[in-house]
């Protein structure tokens, strides 16, 4: 099995999918961690079939994968892990799906968090997007679903949508293999940091809300200097997350600085069984 | 650590000075982040958004009484095409692998000269099982699961769950439960995991005690069997597959009330509390890709249920063999079992066999219907000319007689077998995962258990009503 492209595409540099090998659920020595995040049903699990070639169960109703799924694939002889986490509207509530996605974005740290977006709800899924955003730069956003956006008359720009998001924004149609060799390369070119991210952070629509927020950043900051997001982590603290209070005492967010991934990628939660 | 200590009181001195909607804030500083990004990079086509075939098709599945009508026709087309589709190959198969493959493992046996005990232990005992096991439940299924995964790739379950959601708010529960429950109809243990979409413990505990009430893989080929062999026997040829899918779809009906019911039940005493709001989103309709999800739907679904009710029944089938042939006194353990369990089962309208079947069956309940009709054949006067432990090949027509004139089975008895089908222990798999889940003695006990005082309270009242108006 390999991705489909059209004819067209094979004289565009950017058809790579000869590239990519799949490598079902062989994830020994990934030189790079790819977390899949995004809203339920928005096709997180066919992007993750056409990748490693796994057949993850795909079916279209939210909420069915609730715990996580991990496969591999080679791309320009890099091995990469790929991890499909559950589908949640935020990163926010206490539900164990949201948890087991939070938590694997936040501690597991993967290389790149690719967040699937549906075309034809992008305000909602934003939602979602926004906050990863906030948790880690590396991402990479995979607009799915073009072709059910168009014949609902949806029209995306999806260069504005990159530049506002600061990150790379990939048209796609998983369903049919479209823009499975783009989306390869902007994992690649963010992992080797080929990409200049400028990620966008939320904007605080209250002065006094703002003002705390910065004071409680600048501590974290001050404990813990080499943290990715320690904003995030002040947004949740404020809130009074307990889990993230939590990983405070314990000091995994220390751990957190010292990009050891190794050591806390699989502590979480245990990994579906793909058969 | 002094440092960690700080920053957690700082936080909460901050957070106080914040006030209470700090969330409400943060909220809407996101929705309305996101508003903005959207409102500069989508353009929408009024035209085309307007009426859309999706809206049409959502309202009329979506009917407050349409819908209901809806559902109840396609899970009973789904059934029929089951029913009447598996006849053939399922007898096919039957006679290959219970005929032609059993002799000549026979053949090969005596040809070696294996010991007769052996050759049984191996051949009767778990060959047999698990050659059963295919003929019966390979052919449904591979009709079953592809139908059932075209209509989840439609887009369809999200709308049932949207029809039963209102009935789940009024019983106490959470609306997401009607999703577990769909996927309890292909496995509980898949389905008590997937109320991990629970957010509250309390809903989410009254999810996981009443998934056993979706009828699984497992159990269908019995509901089926039963259905055609008993239910539909009674209608006129031309109508036997309609009134066999009709029993199987109100067995199926009934689960749902089951569940409604004990939700209610569950929530008005030992899980009171608020019902939480959600919101569901109902997907877009699309088109289901045929080929591809035949194929994934065979190999995902049909094999690996089949690959697990295959290791199930290879060990029951010995302990099966075992129990029928190791004598204490002038009778096998099994028949000192069925003995002892007559009474309770009689009093259930069903008989010691079937319970001793379900006892054996708790790993798997793929099972039960070849261990009850072994135990009758061996136990009753053997007219099939079965040895001990040997489970028979044996076609539709041949189970109807084995059943009534050797083990003297009435319509109550099959109706009452479908009833207990539905309400008897999960599974060991299952009860394992309510554990995994919950970590709570209390809760896996009352989940394991509950559904089998429900069966023993029903049964027993069919049971009555049946002899008190000499129905049987």
């Amino acid at each position: 099995m390999t991705a489909h492209a059209t004819p067209a595409c094979e004289t565009c540099p950017a058809f790579n999918a000869s590239q990519l090998k799949k490598m079902g659920v062989n994830t020994d020595d990934a030189d790079y961690v790819i977390a899949l995040a995004g809203n339920p049903n928005t096709g997180k699990s066919t992007v993750f079939n056409t990748l490693t070639g796994l057949r993850q169960h795909v079916g279209n109703w939210p909420g069915k994968t609730v715990t996580r799924a991990e496969g591999g694939f080679n791309f320009n002889n890099k091995t990469y892990k790929l991890v499909d986490l559950p589908g949640t509207y935020s990163l926010l509530s206490t539900s164990v799906d949201e948890e087991v996605a939070r938590d694997f974005i936040l501690f597991g740290q993967p290389s790149v968090t690719v967040a699937v977006v549906d075309a034809t709800r992008i305000e909602r899924n934003l939602n979602l997007v926004i906050q990863i955003l906030e948790i880690t730069d590396h991402v990479v956003v995979a607009l799915n679903l073009l072709d059910e956006a168009k014949r609902h008359g949806i029209e995306v720009d999806e260069r504005h949508l990159a530049r506002t998001l600061g990150v790379p924004v990939i048209p796609m149609v998983a369903r049919k293999g479209q823009g499975v060799p783009e989306l390869l390369q902007a994992i690649e070119n963010v992992v080797n940091g080929e990409y200049q991210l400028r990620p966008y952070r939320i904007r605080q629509n209250d002065p006094k809300l703002e003002q705390v927020l910065n004071k409680m950043t600048a501590i974290i900051e001050q404990q813990y200097p080499d943290l990715p997001n320690a904003r995030w982590v002040a947004l949740r603290l404020l809130d009074g997350d307990a889990s993230i209070e939590e990983a405070i005492r314990e000091n995994r967010l220390g751990v957190l600085t010292q990009a050891n991934r190794s050591l806390s990628i699989d502590y979480i939660y245990p990994v579906e069984a793909i058969s | 650590m002094n440092d960690t200590v700080d920053i957690l009181k700082t936080a909460k001195q901050l957070r106080s000075e914040l006030g209470d909607d700090y969330r409400a804030k943060l909220m809407e500083a996101i929705y309305s982040n996101a508003t903005q990004i959207t409102d500069t990079s989508v353009t929408y086509d009024s035209k085309k958004t307007k009426m859309t075939f999706d809206r049409v098709l959502d309202q009329a599945l979506t009917h407050p009484i349409g819908g209901f009508l809806m559902m109840g026709l396609m899970f009973f087309a789904v059934f029929w095409i089951t029913i009447t589709g598996a006849n053939i190959p399922s007898a096919l198969l039957g006679e290959f692998l219970l005929g032609t493959v059993y002799n000549l493992l026979h053949n090969f046996a005596t040809l070696i000269s294996l010991p007769v005990w052996l050759s049984g232990f191996l051949i009767d005992g778990v060959y047999l099982a698990t050659a059963w096991v295919i003929a019966v439940m390979l052919p449904p299924m591979a009709i079953f699961f592809p139908l059932f995964t075209l209509l989840e790739d439609f887009g369809y379950l999200p709308r049932v769950a949207f029809n039963l959601d209102r009935l789940f708010a009024r019983a106490g529960a959470h609306g997401k439960q009607s999703l577990s429950m769909m996927m309890g109809y292909g496995c509980n243990a898949a389905g008590v995991i997937s109320t991990r979409i629970i957010d509250s413990p309390r809903e989410r505990l009254v999810a996981i005690i009443t998934n056993n009430f979706s009828i699984c893989n497992g159990r269908w080929p019995t509901l089926i069997l039963m259905g055609t062999i008993f239910i539909g026997a009674t209608a006129p040829p031309a109508l036997a597959s309609f009134f066999a899918a009709m029993s199987v779809v109100t067995i199926a009906v009934l689960g749902i009330v089951m569940t409604l019911l004990v939700s209610w039940g569950l929530s008005k005493t030992w899980l009171q509390g608020e019902t939480s709001v959600f919101s569901l989103e109902l997907p877009p309709y699309r088109p289901p890709q045929i080929m591809r999800t035949i194929y994934t739907s065979i190999i995902d679904r049909t094999l690996i249920v089949l690959w697990r009710a295959i290791w199930m029944a290879a060990p029951a089938g010995a302990v099966i063999w075992l129990i029928s042939n190791i004598m204490i006194g002038d009778l096998s353990i099994a028949g000192h079992l069925v003995n002892f369990f007559n009474p309770l089962g009689l009093l259930l309208g069903l008989n010691g066999v079937i319970i001793v079947a379900y006892i054996v069956a708790i790993p798997a309940n793929e099972i039960v219907i070849p261990t009850i009709l072994m135990l009758t054949l061996t136990l009753g006067n053997n007219i099939a000319g079965a040895q001990p432990g040997v489970m028979l090949e044996l076609d539709q027509s041949q189970v109807y007689t084995v059943l009534t004139q050797v083990g003297g089975w009435t319509m109550l008895t099959a109706v009452n077998l479908m009833l207990f089908s539905l309400l008897h222990n999960p599974c060991s798999t299952t009860i394992l995962t309510i554990w995994n889940e919950t970590k709570n003695k209390k809760w896996t006990f009352v989940a394991t258990v509950l559904p089998i005082v429900l069966g023993v309270i029903i049964t027993f009242s069919t049971s009555m009503i049946a002899h008190f108006f000499a129905l049987v």
